[in-house]
Formats: structure tokens, sequence, C-alpha cells
């Protein structure tokens, strides 16, 4: 009986953790249909959007190292301190900018060109991203508290407690994490759903011609749509900075949320979440069950193969769309 | 002016087909071979075998690699580390237990395991297509560090999980371990990139090199007119992880000498021999040694200037070459997405109509 406690414990963790994947991938579903562009870049945008967050939050001076390297000085604090909120509103401020410069700069001058190479573009977006989130802002580990609750959840584990004699222990942040993202994906679908900007850009993703042809500017359309994963990206990555610290190995966010695009398919938002959910539990189960016996660490590969297994069935993903192939 | 087709006569078919065609080009290739092979490993140094020939010789075999599975076959491979390090632990395996075999044998063995480990992850690339086949590689390369960090069997249970190279003599010198000279070290990585180059060449302009360049323009079009998909693939992908166990297996065992698997052989090596293809040129042997001198080159370049020249710390100088590195990646796809392989065609172009160009 306990071990089927400890199960649905690891499970209902593995659902949380799910929903976090699906938010990255979410990203990376949104820029996919609108521009073609599959982003590596998206899990650097997380670590930068949350390494900027912090900076701005502890008034630490941009360029800092750079201006002491150059100039001889020792530049290092504003002095002051930023409110959590005006902070995350500064902070979307210049995810829109390096959304607007990402377009003028990289894209504008890619248009038309083999998935393949705007694939490598982005990886060298990654790069340079993350190169400049660590010169901007230092390279050490930083602690992000934006006042989300943290710890043991007493509540829910008093009540499971109570009624099956087995408290369950659960993160509180990450029941706000789920919370806030499942918020986040409801307005993201309803945005797309009833607003203009939302049906254009859902045009843009059926046919970029067609598009163009009845006057959506694809310009606007690209720049909204890097904004908008660019502020996916900052709600990811100040769910992951509070509950892991904001590092480098925030970035490899990406390569988890990799095999639930495979999962859900690369156009599917609904895609996106269900390979999330199936994911986070599955890799956490697999972990439960199977990891003791192989020597543990699964999680780092398991996704991976699952994915790879269930696309040999099915190559389109869950939702994707039927992949048709004409000479 | 001298860079002519004109006056060098074909009287065979087997002239009219030759790699080059023209005769500067020819002479240029035997010079470039002289110098390598007779003029370089009595000047080498260990600063410049370690710091520049000996990984630009070894990335250069693992861009081959790659670049006949992406380059010629169309096939994206994100598992390239992965198979490096099956290479590694292969040619380490084969070492500790044979050791009066030669370390040659073992190299090559470690690249016919290695094509083994390919053909099975390249099976997937029946079903699946495109991105979806690049993050399925992924599979390989994360389950594959895994298995080496997990099974102690594969670093014969050391206490650090690392894996050292004992010392292996060939021809009387010693080739690897820590009293391994520069030359020697140079020279064994320089046969084996000769040879497999030479290879790679010649398979890529024969039958098979065909059938994997029809695959990748159109697989299904291919596939009608008679190129089997499955025996096309999966020999692509045999081909290319030969090559890129033989790069792993030399990273390990002459380059690096101690290795540990998810250092040595992380996504960061994947990522690293792809833009080398991509910056060189996908298709062209020529791309992946200059995308593999471009990559080696240019951190030691960085390096010496903001570091050596303008004094800066290190950790900044590194962040800045990250930069540097991503910023010329994205510049180079927007001026050049063939990259310098191409660019180094369009030179030959203009040669031979200079100085008359109309």
């Amino acid at each position: 009986m306990d071990q089927f406690f400890f199960a649905a414990e690891v499970v209902a963790n593995g659902l949380m953790t799910g929903v976090m994947y699906s938010l990255v991938a979410l990203g990376f579903v949104l820029i996919f249909k609108a521009s073609g562009v599959f982003n590596y870049a998206q899990g650097v945008l997380a670590l930068f959007a949350a390494l900027t967050l912090v900076g701005i939050q502890q008034g630490q001076i941009p360029f800092a190292d750079l201006i002491n390297a150059a100039f001889g000085t020792s530049l290092h604090q504003f002095g002051w301190t930023v409110p959590a909120v005006l902070a995350i509103a500064l902070t979307a401020g210049v995810m829109v900018l390096l959304a607007f410069l990402i377009e003028k700069l990289v894209l504008q001058h890619l248009v038309g060109q083999e998935p393949i190479i705007l694939f490598m573009a982005t990886i060298g977006l990654a790069y340079f991203l993350e190169g400049l989130g660590d010169v901007m802002w230092g390279a050490d580990i930083k602690t992000l508290d934006v006042g989300l609750p943290q710890g043991i959840s007493d509540a829910i584990e008093g009540a499971t407690a109570e009624w099956f004699g087995y408290g369950f222990f659960i993160d509180r942040l990450d029941i706000w994490a789920t919370l806030i993202a499942a918020i986040l994906v409801a307005a993201l679908v309803a945005f797309a759903q009833y607003t203009k900007q939302g049906r254009a850009m859902r045009a843009v993703a059926d046919d970029h011609q067609a598009a163009l042809s009845v006057g959506i500017s694809l310009r606007f359309i690209w720049v909204m749509v890097w904004s908008i994963a660019g502020f996916v990206a900052l709600v990811a990555g100040i769910m992951w900075g509070t509950k892991s610290g904001v590092q480098f190995s925030l970035s490899l966010i990406a390569l988890k949320a990799l095999p639930v695009l495979m999962l859900g398919g690369f156009t599917s938002i609904p895609g996106a979440i269900v390979g999330g959910l199936i994911i986070g539990v599955g890799e956490k189960l697999f972990e439960f069950f199977i990891g003791p016996m192989v020597g543990g660490a699964t999680e780092n590969w398991f996704a991976y193969v699952l994915a790879l297994v269930f696309l040999v069935f099915r190559p389109q993903g869950l939702f994707g769309e039927r992949i048709i192939e004409r000479v | 002016m001298i860079y002519r087709e004109a006056g060098d006569f074909k009287t065979s078919y087997r002239d009219d087909g030759q790699t080059f065609p023209i005769r500067l080009d020819r002479w240029g290739y035997y010079a470039v071979l002289a110098v390598a092979f007779g003029i370089i490993p009595f000047l080498i140094n260990d600063y410049w075998a370690s710091a520049v020939f000996v990984p630009l010789l070894i990335y250069a075999i693992a861009a081959l690699g790659l670049n006949i599975l992406t380059g010629y076959a169309g096939q994206v491979s994100l598992g390239t580390g992965g198979f490096m390090a099956v290479g590694a632990y292969s040619v380490y395996k084969l070492m500790t237990a044979f050791p009066e075999i030669s370390i040659v044998i073992h190299i090559l063995l470690a690249g016919g395991i290695t094509a083994l480990v390919g053909v099975l992850f390249g099976l997937p690339s029946l079903r699946i297509k495109g991105f979806y086949l690049a993050v399925a590689t992924l599979a390989a390369q994360f389950f594959l560090v895994w298995l080496f960090n997990k099974v102690p069997w594969f670093y014969n249970y050391s206490a650090s999980g690392q894996i050292n190279a004992p010392e292996r003599t060939l021809l009387g010198h010693a080739v690897t371990g820590p009293a391994t000279s520069a030359p020697a070290k140079y020279l064994i990585c320089l046969v084996f990139a000769f040879v497999l180059a030479w290879v790679a060449r010649n398979l890529t302009r024969g039958t098979l090199g065909r059938k994997w360049m029809a695959i990748r323009d159109m697989d299904i079009a291919a596939e009608i007119i008679g190129v089997n998909p499955l025996t096309a693939k999966l020999s692509a992908f045999a081909v290319s992880s030969f090559f890129v166990g033989i790069a792993g297996a030399l990273l390990f065992a002459v380059y690096l000498g101690a290795a540990e698997v998810g250092e040595a052989f992380g996504i960061n090596k994947s990522f690293l021999v792809l833009f080398m293809i991509i910056i060189g040129g996908l298709g062209s042997i020529f791309g992946s040694f200059a995308g593999a001198a471009f990559m080696v080159l240019l951190p030691v370049l960085l390096k010496n200037v903001l570091v050596g020249s303008f004094g800066w710390p290190t950790n900044l100088a590194a962040h800045i070459e990250l930069m540097i590195v991503g910023a010329l990646i994205v510049f180079f796809l927007i001026v050049e997405p063939h990259g310098l392989a191409r660019l180094w065609a369009l030179t030959k172009e203009k040669l031979r109509l200079w100085p008359f160009p109309h």
C-alpha cells in the first residue's frame, strides 16, 4: 500500500514538472508555428530573462566586469533594489526589445533559407545570448526570489495524512507554478483564438504567402511571436530560477522540452501540454521503478528514448499535422 | 593567368574524372601534403601540437564523418558526441584487454564498433525525418553518455570514473600515454586524417555517394528511381559513425589521454562538430577541414588576443568568446549559408577568369 502512495506522490510531482516542461515547449511551438523556425535558443532565452530579472532586481550594473576590465574601475552595484513587480515588467520590456533585435538583425536576413540553416542560426543565437547574459550580469549562481511561496505545503500534507494515512510531500512552488502555467496556457489559447493579432498569427502559421496577400505584416507577427516566446521564457525562467537558482543549467531545460515537442508534435499547442505531462510523469515513474535497478539518473535520457520509440509508430507526434510528402 | 584548364590535356577517362582537374590545384594539393608530412613533423612542438594541429586533425575526421551523414545523405544528427564516446570507450576497452595488439588495429576496431552502434541508432531514420530525426539522435547522445557513466565495466571499475590511456607504441615510438612526443601525436592523427579523407572523397563520388545524395535531395524520388533507402541511409550512418568513432578514439587515446564522458563527449561536442560542417560547408570534403580549422583556431586566437594582449580575466574572455562564436555563426549563415567551401569555390571561379573577367 505504501508503494502505491509513493507512486501516487511521484505521479503528482511528475505532473507538476510536466507542466513546467510544457511551458518551455509552448515557446517552441509558438515560434515554430508562426515562422517555421525551430528555436533552439528558447532555453537560453529563459536563462537570459532570469539573469536580467535578478540583475534589475538587485540593481547590478550591466557589463560591470567588462567595464572594470577595460577601464580599471571597480563598479558592481547601483546601490538600489527594484521591487519584484516592476523588475518583471522591465524584464518583459527587455525581452520585447530582444525580440525586435533578433527579428531585425537575424531573421530578416534569413527569410526563405532552409529550416536547418535557421535552426543553426538559433544555436548561434543561443551561444551569443549565453555569453551576453554572463558578460552583462556575471556568471555566478544567483538566487531568484520574486515572492513566490516555497517549501513543503503543510496543508496538503496534513489533508492527505488525514484521508489516506500517508502525507504527500508537495512543494508549494510547484503548485503555484502549475497554476501560473495553466493560466498562461489558457491566456495564450484565448489570445490565439479570439483576438485580431491572434488570428493574424494563426493565418501566418497556416500560410505565409496567403497571409501576406491579405495584408498581414509578417515582420510584426514575427516580432510579436518572439516577444510572446520571450515572455513565456521569462515565466519559465522565474519558476525554474526560483526552484534551483539562476545558473547555466537553466538553459538546459530547452533540451528537456525537445522530447516533449517530439511527442506532442511541433505544431500543436495542446500537444505541447499533453506531451509535457506524459514526459513529466513518465520519467519520474521510470526513475522510481526502474531507476534503482540500473543506477539512477535515468531522467537524462528517458524522455528522449520514450519519444523516439513513440515516433517510430507515429512520426508526426501525437497531435502534429499529418506529414504528406509529394514528389 | 596560370589557373586554367587550358593546355592541361586529358587523354583518358581516368584523367578526366580526377579530383583536381586543374594543374595548379593538383600542385597545391601535393605541396600541402609535402609540408604536412615532410616539414611540420620536424618543426612541431608541444604547444602547436596540443593547441592547434592535433585537435584540428581529429575534429576534421569527426567533421568528415558528420558531413557524410548530414551533408551527403541529408540526415541531421546531434549524436556526434555520443558516438565519439563509443569510439573512445571501445578503444579503451580494447587497449586494456589486448595490450599486445597494435593500437592502429584497436582504433580501426573502435571505428567498427561505433559503426554498429550508429546503425542501431540510425534505424529510426527510416521512419522519422527532418527535425524529428535530429531530436531523436539526441536520444543516442544522452543515452550513451549515461551508459558510460553508470556502467562501471566500461571504465574498468576505476574509482574516479575516468578512463586513462595506457602507453602504446607504434614502430618503436610511443603514440599514446603521457610520454608521447609532439611529432608522434601529430603524425598518427595526420595519417588517419589523410587516409580517411581519401576514402571519404572516393566513397562520395562513387555509387554509394550518389545514392546518399539522391536520398538527401528527395528520398521518395530517390526510392522511385531505384535507390534502396534502407541500405543508403544505414550505410550513411555506418560510414559516418566509423569516422566519428575513430575521431573519438584518437581524441581520447592520443589527444586527451584521460577522459570523463560527460565532460569530454557531452552535447557541446555534438554542436561543435555540427558548427564545423555548417561553417565549412555541407557536402564538401574541403569544407570539413576548413570548418574544423575555423572552430579550432578561433578560440585559440581569441584567447591570445583577449587574455594575452588585453590582459582581461580568463572567465570574462571565455564569455566574450562565446558571444563572438555565436555572432560569427549567425553572421556566416547570413552572408554565406553554404560555408567556407562555397567561398573557396567562388574564389576559384573568379581566379579562372582573372585578370579578364568578361
